[in-house]
């Protein structure tokens, strides 16, 4: 049965006001099976308040082979984070 | 009503949840997909989760001074009351899914009811069961209509599942002694005005999944009254083995 089932990517938010993230992936026939089984495979430990599943194959990932010139430039420019502000006492949370 | 009665009426209705429950358990690591597998179990464990507020609130009111656990797994056979249906074994997936949604539109209309007894325990387990019990009755009726509405071999296990238990359907309808005395007290409830609005939601949903309505020329009973198919007795020989052999054994 399983072989002919697609596989289904499944993002859960944990709670209103956070977003969806990825939680992991199942095998189901449909749309709406996918929804129920995520429910009972990643929620039942009261996980989460909001499902949602997309199939595997409409996710365009990036190739790994390309690491070097997607994401190595980034590292050596610190500068890109605002670590570099002083700031003032006065606010607070950040 | 009187102590003991209630009891008893209290045992009648946790029995079918911790039967099909453990029916439900014997799937644990061999359900036919690892999704369902987990929906399966998790059923079963919204059942024992019931079952024990019922068996906590029974201890309570016997004169016994018994657990939960002596009410659980100390009777003999003859001792538990479930319906016929819920101790039929597994077989294949057609007939879990049978057996699950023949029994869960009938426990949903059972709840709701329930929901309002006098007795405010009832009510509040009531309260609490019945969004699982919804769930379950979503799970199992979506199979009914996936496996009827499919391959012609799904189609034919489905109806093989419906056909087989169909007899046991008429059963949850029949009123104990106990039961006469709880609805007259207020706390029951009258399961022949469940009836109607029973067959009414499984033929509809048998017709969406192109099953047919099996005609029973009749019907069995018998497990309301101690009286249980052949199957009890190794379903029983399973749930207590631990605390016969273990006697008082805890977690």
């Amino acid at each position: 049965m399983k072989k002919d089932w697609p596989l289904w990517e499944v993002f859960v938010r944990s709670k209103n006001g956070l977003e969806h993230r990825h939680f992991g992936s199942l095998h189901a026939a449909d749309a709406e099976m996918a929804l129920e089984n995520a429910r009972d495979v990643y929620t039942r430990r009261n996980e989460g308040v909001s499902i949602w599943v997309v199939e595997s194959k409409y996710i365009t990932a990036s190739n790994p082979a390309d690491n070097g010139e997607l994401f190595e430039p980034a590292k050596d420019k610190v500068y890109r984070h605002p670590t570099f502000y002083h700031l003032p006492d006065e606010v607070k949370h950040m | 009503m009187e102590k003991e009665h209630l009891y008893q009426y209290i045992v009648g209705i946790a029995d079918n949840n911790l039967v099909l429950g453990q029916r439900l358990g014997e799937l644990c690591g061999h359900g036919p997909s690892l999704e369902t597998d987990i929906a399966l179990t998790n059923i079963a464990l919204d059942l024992f989760g019931q079952t024990r507020s019922y068996y906590q609130y029974a201890a309570q009111l016997s004169a016994q001074h018994q657990t939960e656990d002596d009410v659980a797994f100390l009777r003999k056979e003859r001792e538990y009351r479930n319906v016929l249906l819920v101790e039929q074994p597994n077989t294949h997936f057609g007939h879990v899914i049978a057996r699950q949604f023949l029994f869960d539109v009938f426990h949903y209309l059972f709840l709701e009811q329930l929901l309002h007894s006098k007795d405010d325990t009832l009510a509040a387990i009531a309260a609490k069961a019945i969004k699982e019990v919804s769930y379950h009755k979503r799970f199992s009726s979506d199979w009914v209509k996936r496996l009827g509405d499919g391959t012609e071999e799904s189609h034919q296990k489905m109806q093989e599942g419906i056909s087989n238990l169909w007899r046991y359907t008429n059963e949850l309808f029949e009123m104990t002694a106990y039961e006469n005395e709880a609805v007259k007290a207020g706390i029951g409830i009258a399961l022949s005005e469940l009836k109607q609005n029973y067959y009414k939601e499984v033929n509809h949903i048998l017709e969406e999944a192109t099953l047919s309505v099996p005609e029973s020329p009749y019907f069995q009973k018998g497990g309301k009254e101690g009286i249980h198919t052949e199957h009890m007795g190794y379903l029983l020989a399973d749930l207590q083995y631990m605390q016969r052999t273990y006697p008082n054994m805890n977690w």
